[in-house]
């Protein structure tokens, strides 16, 4: 899939003692990896990098119809398919996602990055900030919250 | 892609408008606690992991560890409309920690600064950082048991707060007091929103 063939294959990485590595036994599905290790190998040791806009914590992922079934995708790690599972229902934001997988808040931006350039989600902007405070959603909100 | 694009005809989702404020304060003030009362879910953690490159030297510096730092934050949700969600974000407490906040911070419609009149001068930091940036926000006194009841001008005046900034005292456990303290901060950003957009008069 776009995006995951770029970045050289994680091997020795600082987490990883001093060990041969199989190349098999480290890619990002082995579920016997190390939880320190597993979330960056899982992005094969990208960090949500600069070319990628960084998605808010409260940016909305939301599946695109093409989404279906996830899982027919044989190209897709488990967490990618989860993402688009979870967000099925409602959209999900960034950080809801990260705290519902139990995965760093910057491993859920790469993962999502990568559903994103597969146009199998697309991600909500927050409003700008340049654009707050937008007297009428504030006091939408307000209105809100009265009736809570 | 290994599948097509024939069921494009589904209805797509509504897509909500997202809006987050943050609630700041001292170790321990009940910031948890606050976002847990009006959350329609139960607080949820997440985890952001700072890199080596994600991180300004100067804040770590004394932390001889170069394995990655895990910064927790906890967060809630209300649904306001079907579209429109409002975030709470419970910050980190750490001071090392001010450029998460900048994170968080941004695009933010405000925040609570959650106060204990026992120990005030821990929700200093916070009422600087949402001065110096210009972000709305009222300053909420959580009443514990047994912590005296000061006059709230006593609090204003030790805390040297700008008349402008709404000062309450709340129960963080209790669902309509923070839903008041919410409301107190939106109204204090609209009201400013709104005096930015007239004409200066005079
Ligand atoms: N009596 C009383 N106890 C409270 C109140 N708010 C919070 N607590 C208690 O104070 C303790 C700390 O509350 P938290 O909500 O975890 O505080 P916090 O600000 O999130 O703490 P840190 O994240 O560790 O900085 C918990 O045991 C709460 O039950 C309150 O209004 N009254
Ligand atoms: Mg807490």
């Amino acid at each position: 899939m776009a995006g995951m063939s770029a970045d050289s294959p994680r091997g020795t990485g600082p987490g990883s003692p001093d060990r041969t590595v199989d190349p098999q036994a480290s890619r990002w599905y082995d579920a016997d990896a190390g939880p320190v290790v597993r979330p960056y190998a899982m992005t094969r040791g990208r960090t949500s990098s600069a070319s990628r806009h960084r998605l808010d914590l409260i940016a909305l992922v939301v599946p695109e119809p093409a989404a279906d079934d996830p899982g027919r995708d044989q190209t897709l790690a488990p967490e990618h398919v989860a993402i688009v599972e979870l967000c099925s229902d409602r959209p999900q934001s960034i950080a809801e996602l990260a705290a519902d997988l139990d995965l760093p808040v910057g491993v859920v931006r790469v993962l999502v990055g990568d559903l994103v350039e597969d146009e199998l989600v697309h991600v909500t902007r927050p409003v700008p900030p340049a654009e707050l405070p937008d007297v009428n959603i504030l006091r939408e909100v307000i209105n809100g919250l009265r009736a809570l | 892609m290994a599948f097509g694009r024939s069921s494009r005809v589904k209805q797509r989702p509504v897509e909500p408008v997202t809006l987050k404020i943050l609630v700041a304060g001292g170790f321990g003030v009940g910031k948890t606690t606050a976002v847990g009362a009006v959350s329609e879910i139960r607080p949820l953690r997440t985890e952001e992991r700072l890199s080596e490159a994600g991180r300004p030297v100067d804040d770590l510096a004394g932390v001889e560890s170069k394995t990655t730092t895990t910064v927790a934050m906890d967060f809630g949700r209300i649904t306001l409309r079907e579209d429109l969600v409002l975030y709470l974000f419970g910050t980190p407490g750490q001071d090392r920690f001010w450029f998460l906040w900048d994170e968080l911070a941004q695009g933010s419609l405000g925040a609570v600064v959650l106060a204990d009149t026992r120990r005030l001068e821990d929700c200093f930091a916070a009422v600087d950082y949402f001065e110096r940036r210009r972000i709305p926000f009222t300053v909420a006194v959580n009443t514990f048991e047994g912590s005296e009841r000061f006059p709230t001008e006593t609090v204003r005046a030790a805390l040297d707060l700008d008349p402008e900034v709404p000062l309450l005292v709340c129960d963080a456990r209790d669902r309509s007091s923070v839903r008041d303290v919410l409301v107190a901060v939106v109204e204090h950003a609209l009201e400013r929103a709104a005096r930015a957009r007239e004409p200066v008069a005079t």
